[in-house]
Formats: C-alpha cells, structure tokens, sequence
C-alpha cells in the first residue's frame, strides 16, 4: 500500500485512525517525517494530519500551562509569558525550521535531537496521550520517554508544565560546533529554585547524553539543599556523567560528550558564558 | 498510484494540479507547475535554497507535504520581482555582489524577505539569525549580510 493522506478534524478521530493501523503515522510539523519520506524510509502507510484548532493552542492560566503538541517553535518564542523556553525553542534549526517544527514531534525526536524535550523533562512536564477514544491520560514526560519507540504511544494532544515563578530559575544551553544553527554535541537544562540562598528541588536534565534525553539525578542529589558555590559545583562535576550513555555520531565521539559535558554543566550552573 | 487534486495560489496565480501523496511541495512546483525559483538542495530541510513563504511565513518546501497547500498561498522568489524592476532585497544582493554560483539565493532572498517584513530594522545578528537555516557555500555569508543591512538601510522593504 502506498502513502495514504488522512484528514481528522478532532484528536479522537486522530487518534482512531492511528489505533486502528499500527503503520499509520501523525504528521506534525512533518520536518522529519517528511525527510523518511523524501529519502524512501517511508513508503507505505497513512499519514494523519489533524486539522483541530486546539491542536495549536498555547494555554496559560498563571503559572500553568498547556501547549498543544501542534505548537510551533516560533509560536512559543511570540509568547512572554514563555519566557524561561523561549532559549530551548531558539535552540532548534534556523527560522523556517522553527515555524514548521512542533513541540509534539520533538517529544518524538532521535537524539541528539529533542533539544526542546530537555527543558520540558527538567520542568516536569506531563504528556497528554490519547490512546483510542475517550480521555487523554497524563502520563510523566520521563515515563513517556522510557516507554517511546516501543509499539503505538498514541496520540500526544498536548504537553502541560507548571513554570517556575522567577524565569531565571530555568537555565538552558546548547552546545554545538556551528552557530547559530548546528545539532547538540549535548544540551542542558536545569531547574534551579532556590529559598534562602540554597536550591530545592533541583531538576537537571541532559539532551544528547542517551538514546533520549534523561535526568540527572545524581547532579540533582548534589545541588539540592546547598548553596551554588564552588564546593557544590565541583561535587557537581564529579557526578555529572553517571547514568549517561551517549552515542558516537557525526557531531561528536561518545567519549568526547562525556569530557564535555561536565564543563558545560559548570558553567551553565556558575552563570557563565 | 492514486493523485490527489491540489489547489492554491502560487505567487498571487490561481493554481491546481495532481500529486502523489507523498510529494513533497518542492516537487510540485519544479516538476509539477515548471516554478524552478525554489532549488533542490538536499531534501532534508538543511541547505534551505528550496525555502518558500506559505500564508507569509517562512518554510521549507522539501519538508512540506505537497497536498497540505490546498487553499493556502505559496510565495516563491519569482514573485520578488515587480517585471523589469528588481525587489529592494534582489537590488542590494546585485550591488553587494552577495551572489555567485547563485545555487542559494532562492532561499537566502525569501529568508530576507521574511524578515525584512517582520522587522525592517535587524541589527547584524538578527540577520544572521534570519539567514542561519540557508548554506552557502561561495559567498562567506558576509556579502550576503551586507546586502540585507543595507535593504534594511535602504527603507524600501514594508512591513508585511
Ligand atoms: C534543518 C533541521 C534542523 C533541526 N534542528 C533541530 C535542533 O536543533 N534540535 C532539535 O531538537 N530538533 C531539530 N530538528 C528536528 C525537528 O525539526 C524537531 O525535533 C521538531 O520538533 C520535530 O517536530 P515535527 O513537528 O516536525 O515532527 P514530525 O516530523 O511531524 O514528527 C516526528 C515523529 O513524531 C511523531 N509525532 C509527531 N507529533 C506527534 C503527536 N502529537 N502524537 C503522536 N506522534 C507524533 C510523528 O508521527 C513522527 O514519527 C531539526 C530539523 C531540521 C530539518
Ligand atoms: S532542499 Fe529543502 S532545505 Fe535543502
Ligand atoms: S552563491 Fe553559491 S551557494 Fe551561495
């Protein structure tokens, strides 16, 4: 069977087709699924577009938010009050690829893409699934990450975080070799409240680091109930790397992101550039 | 295998056409309506010579599926041009010698374009943020950087 073009004009539709076919696919913003398709990896199947406006909505009431997995690059970087994701959005390609490029289908990004995930996992974030008909269930950004790849994660509908009360508390940075525009060597975002000079609930997570983006909880162990000085930074960088299995790609050797990775982390925590 | 029909505007021109599913736009326009303003690079949405704005907004027509254009409105650089008359931004790319085997200006006039529209006064770095999803492999990017400071010097590109 050829490709095959679906239309659904609500989620449960959506996610009907894509129960009822375990080849059928979710067409998003398409940058990578249409490269399978431009390079032959995809040749048969029924791709689903879904055309419902809630699709791409932002919601924000306070400091809950709701983005809906059509949710562009570009349309979070118009939204202030976004603020503290506006550097993980910029993160990713160059301005075409930021209008067209979804918070849903980087949930689904190969590493070392998922840049966007990395902010999201470090804030907590909740997965809205539709599985068949009925409700969407929230299921925990980490959870879901654990369990992608494996047969039919339905349909994301839409992805809920709570975001800090200072934006600052949210850091952010990308390491890659060409700027503006390259794919991460290693991404990191780091959720660092603070109340009394020392940092409470700590959530740092890596980008690139694994075969999807990760916590790390050793770094989160180390930070929490201290104050961000020298001595905490350097316990910091001890523990950096544990948990972490980075791959070999183009951009960067496995060995080479592990000697990394602990350099950056130091910087991004001390303020740095 | 089964063509779907596809309707849209091209460059302000009623059009329509047949295409496979699979198609992507850039090959609608270069094999399908003989529009070869956009090139063919890579596929991939990495070079960005086949960049296209669709509703006015800036994208890649390798990365979007032909059949999703129906009703909308694809702007390509063959609709800079005002007949003899250059755009502001073509202009400046001639007298700043911002093109040389010319395989990316496509993409690097429709990524100005787009952002000369959103904001007709970028400093230097907004322009290279602009122009950072298109490769260039002659130019340096420097000449190309100049020619789009000096668009926007020049005032004669509107706010979209
Ligand atoms: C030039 C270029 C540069 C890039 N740079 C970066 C970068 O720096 N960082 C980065 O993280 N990424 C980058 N990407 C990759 C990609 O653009 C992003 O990861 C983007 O967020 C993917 O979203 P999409 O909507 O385009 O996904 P799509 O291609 O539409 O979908 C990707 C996959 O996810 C599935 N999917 C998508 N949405 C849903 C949903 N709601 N429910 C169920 N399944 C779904 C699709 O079926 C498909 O299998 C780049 C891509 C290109 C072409
Ligand atoms: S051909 Fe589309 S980005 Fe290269
Ligand atoms: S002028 Fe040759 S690629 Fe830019």
């Amino acid at each position: 069977m050829p490709i095959e073009i679906r239309t659904a004009s609500t989620a449960s539709e959506a996610a009907g087709l894509l129960a009822g076919d375990r080849q059928a696919r979710l067409l998003s913003g398409g940058t990578l699924l249409m490269r399978d398709l431009n390079e032959g990896r995809l040749t048969d199947g029924v791709l689903v577009r879904l055309t419902d406006p809630a699709y791409r909505q932002i919601g924000v009431s306070g400091s809950r938010v709701e983005l809906g997995a059509g949710v562009t690059m570009a349309m979070i970087l118009k939204r202030r009050e976004l603020a503290c994701l506006h550097g993980a959005a910029r993160a990713i390609g160059g301005p075409a690829v930021r209008n067209m490029a979804t918070v849903g289908g980087n949930l689904f990004a190969e590493t070392p893409y998922g840049d966007f995930t990395v902010a999201l996992l470090a804030l907590d974030a909740q997965v809205m699934v539709l599985q068949g008909y009925g409700a969407p269930r929230a299921v925990g950004l980490e959870e879901f990450l654990a369990g992608r790849g494996r047969a039919s994660s339905g349909l994301v509908t839409a992805v809920q975080v709570t975001l800090p009360q200072n934006p600052l508390d949210l850091r952010f940075r990308k390491v890659s070799r060409v700027r503006p525009k390259g794919i991460a060597v290693l991404s990191i975002a780091a959720l660092l409240p603070t109340s009394g000079g020392r940092v409470t609930g700590a959530r740092v997570a890596y980008g690139a680091m694994a075969p999807t983006p990760i916590r790390a909880k050793a770094v989160e162990r180390a930070l929490d109930g201290k104050a961000l000085d020298a001595a905490t930074i350097a316990a910091v960088r001890a523990v950096a790397t544990e948990g972490t299995r980075p791959a070999t790609d183009a951009v960067a050797s496995d060995w080479y992101r592990r000697e990394v990775l602990p350099v950056h982390l130091a910087r991004l925590l001390s303020g740095q550039e | 295998m089964a063509k779907v029909p596809v309707q849209f505007r091209l460059n302000g021109s009623d059009r329509a056409a047949f295409v496979a599913p699979a198609d992507n736009l850039l090959t609608l326009l270069r094999r399908g309506l003989n529009e070869f303003g956009p090139k063919y690079g890579c596929g991939q949405g990495t070079c960005g010579t086949c960049t296209v704005l669709i509703d006015g907004e800036l994208q890649l027509s390798c990365l979007t599926l032909a059949a999703t254009c129906e009703g909308r409105h694809v702007e390509t650089v063959s609709g800079m041009a005002n007949g003899p008359t250059l755009h502001p931004i073509q202009q400046a790319f001639m007298e700043h010698f911002a093109a040389q085997c010319g395989f990316c200006t496509p993409g690097m006039l429709t990524a100005a374009r787009a952002l000369l529209e959103a904001n007709p006064t970028p400093s230097r770095e907004e322009v290279i943020d602009g122009i950072s999803g298109n490769i260039c492999r002659c130019t340096g990017y420097e000449a190309i950087i100049e020619a789009i400071l000096a668009a926007a010097r020049s005032g004669q590109v509107r706010r979209a």
